[in-house]
């Protein structure tokens, strides 16, 4: 089973494809808001091409009040 | 529909609606692709009615206040109405607020009791400020067989087969209590009367009609003022269906458009101008010779539409735009926040109307709203019937402030007199925007008077209110401000805060400051977040009682600094 750090390295690599920025540029602890320039629907995005990915189901709402990628991760490893 | 000048309050106008349509489907749950639930008017009753008389073996009485927080999904609808039947007060609560926000504000509200997701009571319960919560009776949906649920109940348990109480309301009588924002400093809890609620309605529906058969897409939560009217009192008291999509995601929206063969559905402008990005995107990927097509038939709807909307036209130019949504869309709600022209004549030219109007949660939903005789794009409409507005001292252009006086007006901001007295003076309200009149009665929104700002999400940001957050920076003074009120600007979009620091004596902003300010920032919501500081050097002027004096120094700042002094966070 992939650990949390796995799991965070997936979820940046998935954020710099889909947003086409250098994987490089990013850090677990962003804010993707603010590093991306994105809104919370393309958040949802991103979180369509995550669940994809790890062939889970996350609702809307665990994105609630998660702005950086090492939170998004934990709520993705909670679901593996 | 129901003739709602006959009703006193909202629980008797819906009691009357679940007994006129007993077969009409009024519900339906869908998650993503799945529907989770379909309810008749008569079943609808069924779920709701063993709700209210369990609150009431509880100690729930005309009056008693109760609080929702939910996402959007049919549990928050049942419970609506299980309040309003038994005479009570509701408190919706956006779900989108942090937990100890949520606390504060139930705290403030007086609500007894409060129906919450398992998730977001979870959160609660984890927060700081859990233990000064007041509310004696707790409901919780949708809990795991373990959860442990703090001393709370099963909201699916929690019922009662012998009749219920149906408790009578005045007109005058609050029927909810609705933050408006102020959950960083002086809550705004604005209490809406049935009688606004009704009177609201009555206006709506006269330029948006609906009736069984009607089928309502609803993606914003309940607790947005927009969603409970045109998405919950609306269409049940007119006998149409409410369809619940519990995700945002757009290519489920899509889904659901042609599924539900979906007539109506309210959205905020960023969600607009989404659907706007991926119109605009399939028509980009069209081969040349159908996008020079598509774009001449465009055109010509455009030119035949120009008086007025000529749906059935509009759907024969342009079949695949229409089938795409559903092929029986009448119009899109927009609002929350200003929505920009383009976009709203972007879909008219597809033979899409948006409603597109102006309101703030003190007078209700929409005090105005686009009539489309003919269509405007750079205006918010005429005012509703029974809605009454007018520019006060207004300039040589006849620019001046936004007043709006009708039945739909709050009784008052609750416990807070000195506010509603400021607020509401002689009847007529001042939401704080500018804009001027035109010849045909249509209001034109121009900019902001007030130091506030509201997001493409139509969230309200009192920058007050986001002070607190800053508080214990190593700085002598802040406060924030909106940054189209230090320095104006005729725009309704792109809104932004800003955070002027007065450092202590003769110290300049440390990069330890900086990186303090960023990680307090990086802490809040993203729409809460300020876009970068200001450096002040002088003592802010403050009244004998310590309190900031904002417009004096909103002035100073404005003689010393142009805009482009604040350095981004």
């Amino acid at each position: 089973m992939s650990t949390l750090h796995d799991t965070t390295n997936e979820v940046l690599t998935l954020a710099a494809e889909h947003f086409k920025v250098p994987r490089e540029h990013l850090a677990p602890d962003d804010d993707f808001f603010k590093k991306l320039g994105i809104n919370s629907l393309q958040a949802l995005d991103l979180l369509t091409r995550i669940e994809q990915h790890f062939h889970i189901e996350l609702p809307d709402y665990e994105l609630q009040g998660v702005s950086d990628f090492r939170t998004l991760a934990e709520r993705i490893q909670s679901r593996l | 529909m129901l003739d709602l000048s006959q009703y006193n309050s909202l629980g008797d106008a819906l009691r009357a609606a679940l007994e006129r349509w007993p077969d009409e489907v009024c519900l339906i749950e869908a998650d993503r692709d799945r529907e989770n639930l379909r309810l008749t008017y008569h079943q609808f009753k069924d779920a709701a009615l063993p709700l209210t008389r369990a609150m009431q073996d509880s100690g729930f009485a005309g009056g008693t206040r109760a609080a929702i927080l939910m996402t959007n999904q049919s549990k928050w609808l049942i419970s609506a109405y299980a309040i309003f039947f038994a005479g009570g007060v509701l408190v919706p609560v956006d779900y989108k607020l942090s937990a100890a926000e949520q606390i504060k504000l139930l705290r403030h509200s007086g609500a007894e009791f409060l129906i919450v997701e398992c998730h977001l009571w979870r959160a609660m319960t984890q927060a700081e400020g859990f233990g000064d919560l007041r509310t004696r009776v707790v409901l919780v949906t949708e809990a795991p067989r373990d959860a442990d649920l703090a001393g709370a109940k099963r909201w699916e348990e929690f019922k009662d087969s012998r009749d219920p109480v149906f408790v009578a309301r005045e007109r005058k009588d609050p029927a909810c209590i609705v933050y408006s924002s102020g959950t960083g400093g002086r809550p705004k809890g604005c209490v809406l009367t049935h009688e606004n609620y009704l009177e609201q309605c009555i206006a709506l529906t006269s330029l948006y009609p609906f009736w069984p058969g009607v089928r309502y897409l609803s993606i914003l939560p309940t607790n947005h003022a927009i969603d409970f009217m045109v998405g919950f009192i609306g269409p049940f008291t007119c006998g149409a269906t409410v369809v619940h999509l519990r995700t945002l995601r757009p290519e489920f929206i899509r889904e659901a458009f042609t599924k539900y063969q979906i007539t109506y559905m309210a959205l905020v402008p960023m969600v607009l101008k989404n659907l706007e990005k991926g119109l605009r995107q399939r028509f980009e990927e069209l081969p040349k010779g159908k996008r020079v097509m598509l774009n001449t038939l465009i055109g010509a709807n455009r030119l035949l539409t120009r008086s007025r909307p000529r749906l059935k036209l509009s759907r024969a130019l342009l079949p695949q735009v229409h089938k795409a949504f559903g092929g029986q869309m009448r119009a899109l709600f927009v609002g929350g926040a200003f929505t920009e022209p383009a976009t709203l004549q972007f879909f008219y030219d597809l033979g899409i109307q948006v409603g597109n109007g102006y309101g703030c949660t003190e007078a209700g939903t929409a005090i105005t709203l686009n009539d489309f005789k003919p269509f405007r794009a750079d205006t918010v409409g005429k005012p509703l019937p029974g809605m009454e507005i007018k520019i006060i001292n207004p300039d040589s252009e006849g620019v001046g402030e936004v007043a709006v006086r009708s039945k739909t007006l709050m009784s008052e901001y609750l416990d807070d007199p000195e506010m509603t007295a400021e607020t509401i003076v002689n009847g007529w309200m001042v939401p704080g925007d500018l804009g001027r009149i035109d010849a045909s009665g249509h209001l034109q929104l121009l900019g902001r008077k007030k130091n506030m700002i509201v997001t493409e999400e139509g969230k309200n940001i009192y920058p007050e209110d986001i002070e607190t957050y800053f508080e214990g920076l190593p700085v002598k003074e802040l406060c924030v401000f909106a940054a189209n009120y230090l320095w104006p600007a005729r725009t309704m979009v792109g809104e932004q805060l800003v955070l002027v620091v007065h450092p202590e004596a003769a110290q300049p902003v440390t990069a330890g400051i900086i990186a303090n300010m960023a990680e307090r920032n990086r802490r809040l919501l993203n729409y809460k977040r300020v876009s970068g500081y200001l450096e002040w050097d002088r003592d802010f002027p403050v009244t004998a009682s310590m309190k900031i004096k904002r417009a004096e120094l909103a002035e100073q700042i404005r003689q010393n600094h142009e805009r482009s002094a604040v350095i981004p966070l």
